[in-house]
Protein backbone atom coordinates (compact mmCIF):
# COMPACT_ATOMS: atom_id res chain seq x y z
CA UNK A 1 0.00 0.00 0.00
CA UNK A 2 1.32 3.17 -0.91
CA UNK A 3 1.03 5.30 2.54
CA UNK A 4 2.39 8.43 0.69
CA UNK A 5 -0.08 8.40 -2.54
CA UNK A 6 -2.84 7.91 0.14
CA UNK A 7 -1.99 11.08 2.04
CA UNK A 8 -1.29 13.38 -0.97
CA UNK A 9 -4.51 12.22 -2.71
CA UNK A 10 -6.53 14.44 0.06
CA UNK A 11 -4.61 17.08 -0.77
CA UNK A 12 -4.32 17.03 -4.50
CA UNK A 13 -7.06 18.24 -6.94
CA UNK A 14 -8.63 16.25 -9.51
CA UNK A 15 -7.48 18.76 -12.38
CA UNK A 16 -4.31 20.43 -12.60
CA UNK A 17 -5.07 22.90 -14.80
CA UNK A 18 -5.49 22.78 -18.61
CA UNK A 19 -2.67 25.61 -19.15
CA UNK A 20 0.63 25.20 -20.32
CA UNK A 21 3.74 27.70 -20.70
CA UNK A 22 3.07 30.60 -22.66
CA UNK A 23 -0.08 30.77 -21.97
CA UNK A 24 -1.46 34.18 -20.60
CA UNK A 25 -3.61 33.45 -17.49
CA UNK A 26 -5.83 35.21 -14.61
CA UNK A 27 -4.89 33.41 -11.66
CA UNK A 28 -7.92 33.66 -8.73
CA UNK A 29 -5.82 33.86 -5.31
CA UNK A 30 -7.22 33.89 -1.87
CA UNK A 31 -6.05 36.74 0.37
CA UNK A 32 -6.66 36.63 3.56
CA UNK A 33 -6.79 40.72 4.80
CA UNK A 34 -7.96 40.63 8.49
CA UNK A 35 -10.47 38.40 8.95
CA UNK A 36 -11.74 39.37 5.57
CA UNK A 37 -10.97 37.04 2.65
CA UNK A 38 -10.95 38.29 -1.01
CA UNK A 39 -10.16 37.08 -4.57
CA UNK A 40 -7.28 39.09 -6.65
CA UNK A 41 -6.54 38.01 -9.81
CA UNK A 42 -3.25 38.03 -10.69
CA UNK A 43 -2.87 38.25 -14.86
CA UNK A 44 0.11 37.19 -17.06
CA UNK A 45 2.05 34.54 -18.93
CA UNK A 46 3.03 31.27 -17.67
CA UNK A 47 6.47 31.06 -17.90
CA UNK A 48 7.42 28.08 -16.58
CA UNK A 49 5.80 24.82 -15.10
CA UNK A 50 8.25 22.34 -12.75
CA UNK A 51 7.38 19.55 -10.45
CA UNK A 52 5.28 16.45 -10.42
CA UNK A 53 2.39 15.86 -8.17
CA UNK A 54 1.37 17.92 -5.22
CA UNK A 55 4.90 19.39 -5.56
CA UNK A 56 4.11 21.18 -8.95
CA UNK A 57 4.15 25.01 -9.14
CA UNK A 58 3.92 27.57 -12.13
CA UNK A 59 5.64 30.82 -12.68
CA UNK A 60 3.69 33.95 -14.01
CA UNK A 61 5.34 36.61 -15.02
CA UNK A 62 3.30 40.04 -15.82
CA UNK A 63 4.66 43.92 -16.50
CA UNK A 64 2.83 46.25 -14.96
CA UNK A 65 3.70 50.10 -14.76
CA UNK A 66 7.31 49.00 -15.83
CA UNK A 67 7.70 46.60 -13.27
CA UNK A 68 8.14 42.90 -13.84
CA UNK A 69 6.60 40.83 -11.33
CA UNK A 70 7.01 37.36 -11.23
CA UNK A 71 5.09 34.90 -8.70
CA UNK A 72 5.05 31.26 -8.13
CA UNK A 73 1.93 29.38 -7.14
CA UNK A 74 1.86 25.65 -6.24
CA UNK A 75 -0.59 24.24 -8.67
CA UNK A 76 -2.61 22.23 -5.70
CA UNK A 77 -2.74 25.31 -3.42
CA UNK A 78 -6.10 26.00 -1.66
CA UNK A 79 -5.84 29.36 -2.37
CA UNK A 80 -5.41 28.61 -5.59
CA UNK A 81 -9.32 29.39 -6.68
CA UNK A 82 -8.73 28.90 -10.44
CA UNK A 83 -6.85 29.73 -13.59
CA UNK A 84 -8.43 31.04 -16.46
CA UNK A 85 -6.74 30.93 -19.67
CA UNK A 86 -6.93 34.05 -21.70
CA UNK A 87 -5.13 33.28 -24.40
CA UNK A 88 -3.25 30.16 -25.82
CA UNK A 89 0.51 30.77 -26.47
CA UNK A 90 2.85 29.25 -28.78
CA UNK A 91 6.56 28.66 -27.49
CA UNK A 92 9.24 26.42 -28.33
CA UNK A 93 10.49 25.83 -24.56
CA UNK A 94 9.48 25.35 -21.72
CA UNK A 95 10.73 27.81 -19.52
CA UNK A 96 10.59 31.26 -20.86
CA UNK A 97 13.27 32.67 -19.07
CA UNK A 98 14.18 34.64 -22.03
CA UNK A 99 11.25 37.23 -21.63
CA UNK A 100 13.17 38.12 -18.57
CA UNK A 101 15.95 40.11 -20.90
CA UNK A 102 12.93 41.93 -23.37
CA UNK A 103 10.97 44.92 -23.35
CA UNK A 104 8.25 45.78 -25.84
CA UNK A 105 7.52 44.00 -29.08
CA UNK A 106 9.95 41.13 -28.97
CA UNK A 107 8.60 40.11 -24.90
CA UNK A 108 5.30 38.92 -26.84
CA UNK A 109 4.64 35.37 -27.21
CA UNK A 110 3.17 34.19 -30.08
CA UNK A 111 -0.99 32.87 -29.95
CA UNK A 112 -1.40 29.15 -30.87
CA UNK A 113 -4.90 28.06 -32.69
CA UNK A 114 -6.31 24.98 -32.81
CA UNK B 1 0.49 7.26 28.99
CA UNK B 2 3.72 5.49 27.77
CA UNK B 3 5.90 7.98 26.43
CA UNK B 4 6.63 6.36 22.98
CA UNK B 5 6.02 4.50 20.03
CA UNK B 6 7.96 2.84 17.46
CA UNK B 7 7.50 3.19 13.59
CA UNK B 8 8.97 2.80 9.99
CA UNK B 9 9.84 6.10 8.16
CA UNK B 10 7.91 5.95 4.92
CA UNK B 11 9.35 8.57 3.17
CA UNK B 12 8.60 12.68 3.00
CA UNK B 13 5.98 14.72 0.96
CA UNK B 14 4.49 18.04 1.32
CA UNK B 15 1.07 19.20 2.29
CA UNK B 16 -0.97 22.43 2.60
CA UNK B 17 -2.16 23.37 6.10
CA UNK B 18 -5.55 25.88 6.43
CA UNK B 19 -3.79 28.62 5.46
CA UNK B 20 -2.77 27.32 2.37
CA UNK B 21 1.14 27.01 3.27
CA UNK B 22 3.03 24.52 2.30
CA UNK B 23 4.12 21.77 4.59
CA UNK B 24 7.04 19.66 4.25
CA UNK B 25 5.98 16.57 6.13
CA UNK B 26 7.41 12.94 7.08
CA UNK B 27 4.93 10.37 6.58
CA UNK B 28 5.60 7.27 9.43
CA UNK B 29 3.63 4.08 9.60
CA UNK B 30 3.79 3.83 13.74
CA UNK B 31 2.41 1.01 15.53
CA UNK B 32 0.59 -0.81 16.34
CA UNK B 33 3.06 -1.51 19.43
CA UNK B 34 1.88 -4.65 21.89
CA UNK B 35 2.71 -4.98 25.55
CA UNK B 36 5.05 -7.88 25.99
CA UNK B 37 6.24 -6.88 29.41
CA UNK B 38 5.78 -4.83 32.46
CA UNK B 39 8.70 -3.46 34.39
CA UNK B 40 8.11 -2.59 38.20
CA UNK B 41 9.67 -0.59 40.94
CA UNK B 42 9.63 -3.40 43.51
CA UNK B 43 10.66 -6.53 40.69
CA UNK B 44 13.07 -4.42 38.38
CA UNK B 45 13.68 -1.34 39.76
CA UNK B 46 11.84 1.07 37.44
CA UNK B 47 8.65 1.41 35.84
CA UNK B 48 8.40 0.79 32.42
CA UNK B 49 6.52 -1.64 29.69
CA UNK B 50 8.43 -3.10 26.90
CA UNK B 51 6.57 -2.97 23.16
CA UNK B 52 6.90 -4.97 20.45
CA UNK B 53 6.76 -3.48 16.76
CA UNK B 54 6.35 -5.36 13.27
CA UNK B 55 5.29 -8.85 12.95
CA UNK B 56 7.52 -11.19 11.70
CA UNK B 57 7.26 -15.17 10.91
CA UNK B 58 7.99 -17.65 13.80
CA UNK B 59 11.13 -18.98 12.44
CA UNK B 60 12.57 -15.62 12.03
CA UNK B 61 13.36 -15.43 15.96
CA UNK B 62 15.36 -17.59 18.37
CA UNK B 63 14.27 -19.74 21.17
CA UNK B 64 14.59 -17.17 24.06
CA UNK B 65 12.59 -14.40 22.29
CA UNK B 66 10.56 -16.74 21.14
CA UNK B 67 9.92 -17.81 25.24
CA UNK B 68 8.89 -13.97 25.29
CA UNK B 69 6.45 -13.98 23.51
CA UNK B 70 4.73 -17.51 24.50
CA UNK B 71 4.42 -15.91 27.56
CA UNK B 72 2.74 -12.79 26.23
CA UNK B 73 0.53 -14.73 23.99
CA UNK B 74 1.38 -12.90 21.23
CA UNK B 75 3.05 -13.28 17.53
CA UNK B 76 6.69 -12.39 17.29
CA UNK B 77 8.02 -9.14 17.01
CA UNK B 78 10.62 -7.88 15.23
CA UNK B 79 11.80 -5.13 17.40
CA UNK B 80 11.54 -4.68 21.21
CA UNK B 81 11.55 -1.21 23.03
CA UNK B 82 11.34 -0.53 26.54
CA UNK B 83 9.39 3.26 27.47
CA UNK B 84 8.92 4.37 31.02
CA UNK B 85 5.77 4.62 32.58
CA UNK B 86 4.24 5.97 35.78
CA UNK B 87 2.49 3.11 36.39
CA UNK B 88 2.58 0.03 34.91
CA UNK B 89 -0.56 -1.39 36.26
CA UNK B 90 -2.60 0.79 33.92
CA UNK B 91 -1.47 -1.68 31.27
CA UNK B 92 -2.01 -5.23 30.28
CA UNK B 93 0.01 -7.59 28.26
CA UNK B 94 -0.90 -7.78 24.96
CA UNK B 95 -2.40 -4.47 24.80
CA UNK B 96 -2.26 -2.88 21.72
CA UNK B 97 -0.28 1.37 21.86
CA UNK B 98 -1.88 2.85 18.86
CA UNK B 99 -0.97 6.31 17.06
CA UNK B 100 -3.91 7.84 19.15
CA UNK B 101 -1.03 8.62 21.71
CA UNK B 102 -0.43 11.58 19.93
CA UNK B 103 -2.31 14.51 18.48
CA UNK B 104 -2.33 17.06 16.21
CA UNK B 105 0.18 19.62 17.31
CA UNK B 106 1.99 17.70 19.95
CA UNK B 107 5.80 17.49 20.40
CA UNK B 108 7.71 15.24 19.89
CA UNK B 109 11.74 13.58 19.51
CA UNK B 110 12.51 11.23 16.77
CA UNK B 111 14.84 8.25 17.26
CA UNK B 112 16.80 7.17 14.63
CA UNK B 113 19.28 5.40 12.48
CA UNK B 114 20.88 7.75 10.02
CA UNK B 115 21.91 6.81 6.54
CA UNK B 116 25.43 5.67 5.44
CA UNK B 117 27.78 7.97 4.36
CA UNK B 118 30.61 5.65 3.90
CA UNK B 119 34.14 6.52 4.94
CA UNK B 120 33.75 10.60 4.39
CA UNK B 121 35.69 12.80 4.67
CA UNK B 122 36.25 16.02 6.89
CA UNK B 123 34.31 18.54 5.38
CA UNK B 124 31.32 16.39 4.83
CA UNK B 125 31.67 14.59 8.41
CA UNK B 126 33.10 17.78 10.49
CA UNK B 127 31.90 20.81 8.23
CA UNK B 128 35.27 21.78 7.82
CA UNK B 129 35.89 24.58 5.17
CA UNK B 130 37.30 23.79 1.82
CA UNK B 131 40.72 25.00 0.58
CA UNK B 132 40.86 27.01 -2.79
CA UNK B 133 39.98 24.98 -5.88
CA UNK B 134 42.70 26.49 -7.79
CA UNK B 135 45.98 29.11 -7.41
CA UNK B 136 48.23 25.68 -6.99
CA UNK B 137 47.00 25.53 -3.52
CA UNK B 138 46.76 21.76 -3.67
CA UNK B 139 44.59 21.86 -0.58
CA UNK B 140 41.55 20.94 -1.89
CA UNK B 141 39.22 19.33 0.54
CA UNK B 142 42.27 18.28 2.95
CA UNK B 143 41.56 18.15 6.50
CA UNK B 144 44.11 20.87 7.60
CA UNK B 145 46.62 20.72 10.66
CA UNK B 146 45.99 18.10 13.21
CA UNK B 147 47.36 20.20 15.80
CA UNK B 148 50.51 22.08 17.48
CA UNK B 149 54.06 20.61 17.54
CA UNK B 150 54.56 20.75 21.22
CA UNK B 151 52.90 17.88 22.44
CA UNK B 152 54.53 15.91 19.59
CA UNK B 153 50.99 13.99 19.22
CA UNK B 154 47.47 14.20 18.00
CA UNK B 155 45.16 14.60 20.60
CA UNK B 156 42.57 11.62 20.79
CA UNK B 157 39.25 12.56 19.33
CA UNK B 158 40.53 14.97 16.62
CA UNK B 159 37.91 15.72 13.57
CA UNK B 160 39.31 13.36 11.12
CA UNK B 161 37.94 11.80 7.82
CA UNK B 162 36.24 8.51 8.75
CA UNK B 163 32.88 6.68 8.76
CA UNK B 164 30.09 8.71 8.97
CA UNK B 165 26.30 7.58 9.06
CA UNK B 166 24.57 4.53 10.62
CA UNK B 167 24.51 6.01 14.29
CA UNK B 168 21.91 6.88 16.56
CA UNK B 169 20.40 10.46 15.61
CA UNK B 170 17.65 12.21 17.69
CA UNK B 171 15.74 14.91 16.14
CA UNK B 172 14.25 16.98 19.25
CA UNK B 173 10.55 19.17 19.12
CA UNK B 174 9.01 18.34 15.47
CA UNK B 175 5.53 19.40 15.46
CA UNK B 176 2.78 16.15 14.76
CA UNK B 177 1.11 18.22 11.62
CA UNK B 178 -1.56 14.96 11.28
CA UNK B 179 -2.75 11.72 12.73
CA UNK B 180 -4.43 8.87 10.06
CA UNK B 181 -5.78 6.52 12.81
CA UNK B 182 -7.16 4.10 10.25
CA UNK B 183 -3.96 3.68 8.60
CA UNK B 184 -1.68 4.13 11.83
CA UNK B 185 0.07 7.06 10.39
CA UNK B 186 1.89 9.78 11.82
CA UNK B 187 2.52 13.05 9.71
CA UNK B 188 5.84 14.68 11.00
CA UNK B 189 6.64 18.19 9.81
CA UNK B 190 10.35 18.55 8.78
CA UNK B 191 12.80 15.46 8.19
CA UNK B 192 13.64 12.63 10.31
CA UNK B 193 16.61 10.51 10.51
CA UNK B 194 17.49 7.27 8.56
CA UNK B 195 16.24 5.59 5.59
CA UNK B 196 13.14 5.20 4.60
CA UNK B 197 11.51 1.84 5.74
CA UNK B 198 14.18 2.56 8.51
CA UNK B 199 13.17 2.08 12.17
CA UNK B 200 12.10 5.37 14.54
CA UNK B 201 11.01 5.95 18.09
CA UNK B 202 8.77 8.76 18.42
CA UNK B 203 8.40 10.14 21.96
CA UNK B 204 6.96 13.11 23.98
CA UNK B 205 9.08 15.78 23.13
CA UNK B 206 11.96 16.77 26.51
CA UNK B 207 12.60 20.56 25.73
CA UNK B 208 9.18 20.88 24.09
CA UNK B 209 7.37 24.03 26.07
CA UNK B 210 4.08 23.58 27.53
Amino acid sequence: MDYIKAVEEEYTKKESGDFRVGDTVKVSVKVVEGTRERIQIFEGTVIKRQGRGIGETFTVRRVSYGVAVERTFPVHSPRIENVQVVRRGRVRRAKLYYLRDRVGKSARVRSRDY
Amino acid sequence: MPKGLLGTKVGMTQIFNDNGEVIPVTVVKAGPCKVLQKRTLELDGYNAIQVGFCEVKKHRVNKPKMGLFEKAGTAPYKHIREFPVDNPDDYEIGQEIKVDLFSEGDMIDVVGISKGKGFAGAIKRHGFSRGPASHGSRHHRRTGALGAKGPGRVFKGHKMPGHMGVEKVTVQNLEIVKTDMDKDLLLIKGSVPGPRKGLVTIKKAVKAKH
